[in-house]
């Protein structure tokens, strides 16, 4: 099992570095002079070149470069232009918000998805199994940011059921004592109900938004892979055996059936990681989305860099997880690899 | 010849069991209908600005209102067709050219063209695709060329992982060596036999990712990193009623938004009838 | 033995059944599916007895409706099918009215139970085996939860996997496919039913596995009396086994006989036609063919400019290794402090040698793993070897790498008859269109010629000329068997290697197949190098036969020497497996 997750790990690293030095390159390709930019509108050329060379901008790009991993390596993502602070403690503040809120809408979309793909795959034919293929085909045909404002025009604006889209909480209520960062789990620890209750509120709109996003591809996933296992050699004898449908479907081909499915989260994760970066925007969420698209209009290419690495590094460590769980499963992965 | 007609017999039967496969194909004649002819046939000028005539509900005058600057969506969104449609297009066709090649080759020959190829999609691949495509766009610049680079750039791995599957299980199959004892070098093997084979599979790929670029060239602009104003494209146009809202001027943005749904709802069923009628084992 | 406590509704299933009342009743079975065009019926008016105790065998070609028989016996039919008419009486219980559920709590794996063909996709991938076991047990409460453990380890036993206690906790991808078929003969008689349904068992199987497997379902179901069914296309195979043996055509039983009666005196057309076309001692190549085509006359010899005398191919010392390399990586040579693992060398073919001679029709023989079909490729210039030797009419071949091969002159010459015909066929290449493929890359015809020479190669082979222009998905197994034959000698090759040619193929089709081959070799004047498991089949076609194990050649000569007086142990064991029907 060790091996397994050493050997993933050294399998990332070329990755990751192809990730950084992509990175950069396409951000010191960015339109716009950071030295201008920061040296403020009254400045005139001298000083221009002054900040330039205080940023080592005028330095050949290798060399930028090497500076640049130095910088990383001790931890050192750069300062933001437009806000002054360094970036790695504004990513360290803003991650927790876009966290949640992926998680929350991650819950949603399995707790729902696979259900219904498990039973449109067993009662195939049925009405569940039509209602599935249309939910799973309209779930990939709605734009993102569509279904935001669609929902913040039906539940907000109509209906008034869900507060103004301006987020994380009400103007009147002030974050909780901070111990994980998730405005849930901490009010809830605090026992402070009433926060709670802000903070789900705000959630929900944008928690289904991303659902309804995510939803569809895993739903699509588990119902033919369903399929397909219900129909294996090893799925008619244990139905031959007399086992019954509660074991074959659950014992026998739920579990089989999961492991293509696993390895789709890993791209329903890639997914949901730029449209956390659209749903941000619609319900001015502060998370590291808008972070990174305020930046990048911006020309501030710092935390531009930064957000680029995060999101790389979050993605190669869950589908470390992904591999690991699916590892566990199957058998054949641990002894064979 | 009797392919021909198999195929035709074929797709006819799919089309009866499968209305809505014969929906989508209607509705895909219909959007390339607007793509072609939309220009000419629209009532008013989808840049003409009306200072007097702003924020207007939908009327008889104008059938989906107006916007902040008084000019008609429906005019918009229908002109907004053609550039959308030519994105999915243009990038899919660019994606199918290198992804399916390249992903062939490696699967075809394995060694040293899978690991290149391999890595470069991995590399792609450590990217969330939209981030990267945000990236790719921003420091290319706004041009509409950009955005159909960036979109063929974030399904490159996509492509190649589909060809390459499809190559690698018919690399040693049965017909492959009768085409080497039949005096096939490797490369006729390649593009005479494999890739015919092929083709059905990519092009339900083909029709499943036009849908995908559409919507991530809308994203883009909903951000303010694809198409610039005042050009009609669906996504943008979004963005521009996205403000309004919460004012309750909800007809700016839902319109293009329906007819970008319409759109991607359309190839995604397109995509699945090809599927029944390429390989019907695999039918969703 | 755990005491059956007796089940709450539906059918309670008579143990004591008296001798003479059948324990499984077939009556006028009608089974219907729907597809898309329209109804079919794979099965009309069946009628079927199995008594106490008794094995009855099952036998037809494909689509003889054998399998859906057994299917719909014990309900596992698939959504498309439907029994239309007639009724199961199992211990005279209607199975056709029982329920699904009473079926699945009472009668599936408790009272009847059923193996299919290829036992690995049988088995969950990804459960250890006992445990699978256990879930059977379990299910039908013959055991408590404490005592289950052991009682799967003791059916481990019964099927003679050694070592149990440690094979428990395998997986199935860890074990053999003879080991496979084994557990699943576990699963399905774990509980003690009362009637076996074999599928196909040993399809796919060696011929040693498949005797040791045959003989381990008849020993395990004498033992507990039960009763059992065999299907399976092999006549022989079920005239061995089996007392009783039924034979279906398209759907309907055409006759029911006695084993020994079935060979001897076959009543029906059918079965006649069956009996004679299943390869068996003491019979020649025309003697499989239905009665009144045997009085053809043997093909003219070949005249012209071959030469017919002489050696053809040489090989020498052949070897082909494949490296077991273990990726170590760079990790574990850092941190672990043992040495990383040599480099494991597997050699498929160790040091092979032999000849074929002109007009010479040589055949191959071994079990899977044995290296045959390695050697054959290497021969065929589609794979490099390692080291040896390969001469071809004076030509040193093995020297020309594989990949450059497919280019020279000399790739004509020699040519393949693959085994599964529709595997071997570009799908979206039309009969014509394939066969043409070697003309127009190697040979001087074009244009109109080639059409001609398609259509001239079509009547050699017995295929109808209108068949040409249709895709394999159109074409039968026996028709596609043709095309291939009719590609490997468009261009008149010396010398032909055919890789169990019919093994895919219905057994009276391989008859007629097995007489052309024989045929075309005669009239071209054509070597063959006839790859095979099957020693029936090598006796009919070849004059001289080798036979290989574990990469190593380990008998070789004269055909009728080698079969009826075999040197090595291991020929001796091979032809021992080889069911013998009762004559």
């Amino acid at each position: 099992m060790f091996g397994l997750i050493a050997k993933r790990l050294l399998l990332a690293i070329p990755n990751l570095i192809g990730v950084v030095i992509i990175t950069f390159l396409l951000t010191r390709a960015l339109p716009g002079d950071p030295a201008a930019y920061f040296a403020g509108p009254a400045a005139n050329k001298e000083a221009i070149e002054q900040i330039r060379v205080k940023l080592g901008l005028d330095r050949p790009l290798p060399e930028q470069f090497v500076r640049y991993v130095k910088d990383l390596a001790g931890g050192d993502l750069g300062n933001s232009l437009t806000t002054g602070q360094p970036v790695v403690t504004e990513i360290r503040n803003r991650l927790p918000a876009s966290a949640e809120l992926t998680l929350f809408g991650l819950v949603i979309s399995i707790s729902i998805a696979v259900p219904l793909g498990i039973l449109a795959a067993v009662k195939q034919g049925s009405w569940i199994d039509h209602a599935c293929r249309v939910v799973a085909t309209a779930g990939v045909s709605l734009p993102v940011f569509f279904t935001g404002l669609l929902l913040v025009y039906v539940f907000y604006f109509l209906l008034g059921w869900s507060p103004a889209p301006l987020g994380r909480l009400d103007v009147f209520f002030s974050a909780p004592p901070q111990v994980t960062s998730f405005y849930l789990i901490d009010s809830l620890i605090a026992r402070d109900f009433g926060l709670f209750r802000s903070a789900l509120s705000q959630l929900i709109l944008p928690g289904v938004t991303l659902g309804v996003f995510s939803l569809a591809p895993i739903a699509r996933m588990t119902r033919a892979s369903m399929l397909a296992v219900l129909g294996s050699d090893f799925v008619r004898t244990a139905r031959a055996s007399g086992l019954d449908t509660r074991t074959v479907i659950l014992t026998y081909a739920f579990r089989n059936a999961m492991l293509p499915v696993i390895t789709t989260l890993g791209m329903v994760f890639s997914f949901l990681l730029g449209a956390n970066v659209l749903v941000e925007k619609v319900f001015a969420w502060p998370g590291i989305g808008s972070y990174a698209v305020e930046a990048l209009i911006a020309s501030d290419f710092a935390p531009v860099q930064g957000f680029v690495l995060t999101m790389a590094i979050l993605y190669v460590a869950l589908n470390l997880i992904i591999d690991v769980l699916y590892g566990l499963i199957d058998p054949r992965v641990r002894l064979e690899g | 010849m009797s392919e021909s007609n198999s195929v035709l017999r074929h797709a006819r039967y799919v089309v009866s069991e499968n209305p809505v496969t014969g929906f989508a194909f209607a509705m895909f004649l219909l959007i390339a209908f607007a793509a072609l002819f939309g220009p000419y046939i629209v009532p008013h000028d989808p840049l003409a600005s009306d200072t007097a005539a702003t924020l207007q509900p939908p009327s008889i005058k104008h059938w989906f209102g107006t916007d902040q600057l008084g000019r008609d969506i429906f005019s918009r969104v229908v002109v907004a067709t053609r550039l959308d449609f030519a994105i999915a297009v243009s990038s899919v066709i660019l994606v199918f050219a290198m992804g399916g090649l390249a992903g062939i080759a490696s699967g075809f020959f394995g060694g040293w063209t899978d690991r290149i190829v391999g890595r470069i999609s991995d590399t792609i691949m450590a990217f969330p695709l939209f981030v990267l495509a945000m990236g790719i766009v921003a420091a290319l610049g706004n041009t509409v060329t950009n955005i159909v680079l960036a979109t063929a750039v974030i399904n490159f791995p996509l492509y190649v992982r589909v060809a390459r599957a499809e190559a690698n299980v018919r690399r040693e199959t049965g017909f492959v060596q009768a085409a080497r004892l039949s005096g096939n070098g490797e490369f006729r093997v390649l593009l005479m036999h494999i890739l015919p084979n092929i083709m059905p599979i990519m092009m339900v790929q083909v029709s499943l990712t036009m849908g995908y670029a559409i919507l991530n060239a809308a994203g883009l602009s909903f951000i303010g990193l694809g198409v610039r104003p005042p050009t009609p494209e669906w996504g943008i146009m979004v963005a521009e009623g996205s403000g309004n809202i919460i004012s309750g001027e909800w007809w700016i943005a839902l319109f293009p938004g329906l007819a970008l749904m319409l759109a991607v709802f359309c190839f995604n069923l397109l995509g699945d009838g090809l599927r029944d009628l390429v390989d019907p084992q695999r039918r969703t | 033995m755990a005491k059956r406590t007796p089940k709450k509704t539906g059918a309670t299933v008579a143990r004591d059944a008296s001798i003479s009342m059948p324990l499984l009743e077939v009556r006028d079975l009608t089974v219907e599916f729907a597809t898309r065009r329209g109804t079919v019926r794979a099965v009309e008016h069946v009628n079927i007895t199995v008594g106490k105790g008794e094995t009855l065998g099952i036998v037809g070609e494909s689509g003889s409706g054998k399998s859906v028989t057994s299917f719909a016996v014990m309900r596992i039919l698939d959504r498309a099918g439907r029994i239309a008419q007639g009724s199961v009486l199992f211990s005279g219980v209607d199975l056709t009215t029982t329920s699904d559920a009473d079926m699945r709590r009472d009668l599936r794996g408790g009272e009847m139970s059923i193996i299919f063909q290829n036992p690995r996709a049988a088995l969950n991938p990804i459960r250890k085996i006992g445990r699978q076991i256990e879930d059977v047990l379990l299910q039908h409460a013959q055991v408590g939860n404490q005592d289950v453990g052991e009682h799967a380890i003791q059916m481990l036993e019964q099927v003679r996997i050694a070592r149990p206690r440690e094979r428990y906790h395998a997986y199935p991808f860890e074990l053999s496919g003879g080991m496979c078929q084994r557990v699943v003969i576990a699963l399905a008689l774990a509980c003690r039913p009362q009637l076996l349904i074999a599928d196909e068992p040993t399809t796919g199987l060696d011929v040693t596995t498949q005797k040791a497997v045959m003989d381990l379902v008849v020993e395990l179901t004498r033992e507990r009396g039960m009763s059992s069914i065999l299907i399976t296309h092999d006549l022989g195979l079920a005239a061995a086994y089996c007392t009783r043996v039924v034979v279906m055509e398209k759907g309907r039983v055409v006759e029911t006989a006695k084993a020994e009666t079935i060979f001897t005196k076959p009543a029906h057309a059918y079965t006649r036609k069956l009996m004679r076309a299943t390869p068996r001692p003491g019979v020649s190549l025309r003697d499989l063919l239905p009665e009144g085509d045997g009085s053809r006359a043997p093909a003219p010899k070949a005249s012209g400019t071959r030469r017919t005398t002489g050696t053809l191919l040489t090989v020498e010392k052949l070897v082909k290794e494949y490296s077991r390399k273990r990726e170590v990586s760079l990790f574990t040579r850092l941190f672990e402090p043992k040495p990383p693992i040599e480099e494991e060398i597997f050699r498929a073919v160790d040091g092979v040698s032999f000849s074929i001679n002109r007009g010479e029709s040589v055949g191959l023989v071994g079990e899977s793993g044995c290296g045959k079909s390695t050697t054959s490729m290497m021969l065929m210039r589609l794979i490099d070897k390692s080291s040896g030797l390969i001469m071809f009419d004076g030509e040193d071949i093995g020297e020309i790498p594989a990949r450059d091969f497919a280019k020279i002159p000399l790739r004509k010459r020699i040519q393949m008859v693959f085994q599964d015909p529709t595997d071997s066929l570009n799908p979206r290449y039309t009969a014509a269109r394939a066969i043409a493929d070697p003309i127009l890359r190697l040979g001087d015809a074009a244009g109109r010629d080639v059409r001609a020479r398609c259509e001239e190669l079509a009547r050699r082979v017995g295929l109808p000329k209108e068949l040409l222009d249709r895709f394999p998905h159109q074409l039968s197994g026996g028709q596609k068997a043709r095309v291939g034959i009719a590609r490997a000698i468009a261009l008149k090759p010396d010398l032909v290697v055919l890789d169990e040619p019919t093994a895919a193929l219905d057994v009276s089709v391989q008859a007629v197949v097995l007489n052309l081959l024989q045929d075309l070799k005669d009239s071209l004047g054509m070597s063959y190098l006839f790859v095979s498991h099957d020693l029936n089949v090598v006796r009919l076609l070849c004059d001289r036969v080798i036979v290989m194990r574990a990469g190593q050649i380990v008998e070789e000569g004269l055909t009728k020497q080698v079969l009826s007086d075999p040197q090595s142990d291991y020929t001796r064991e091979l032809l021992a497996a080889i069911p013998h029907p009762p004559v």
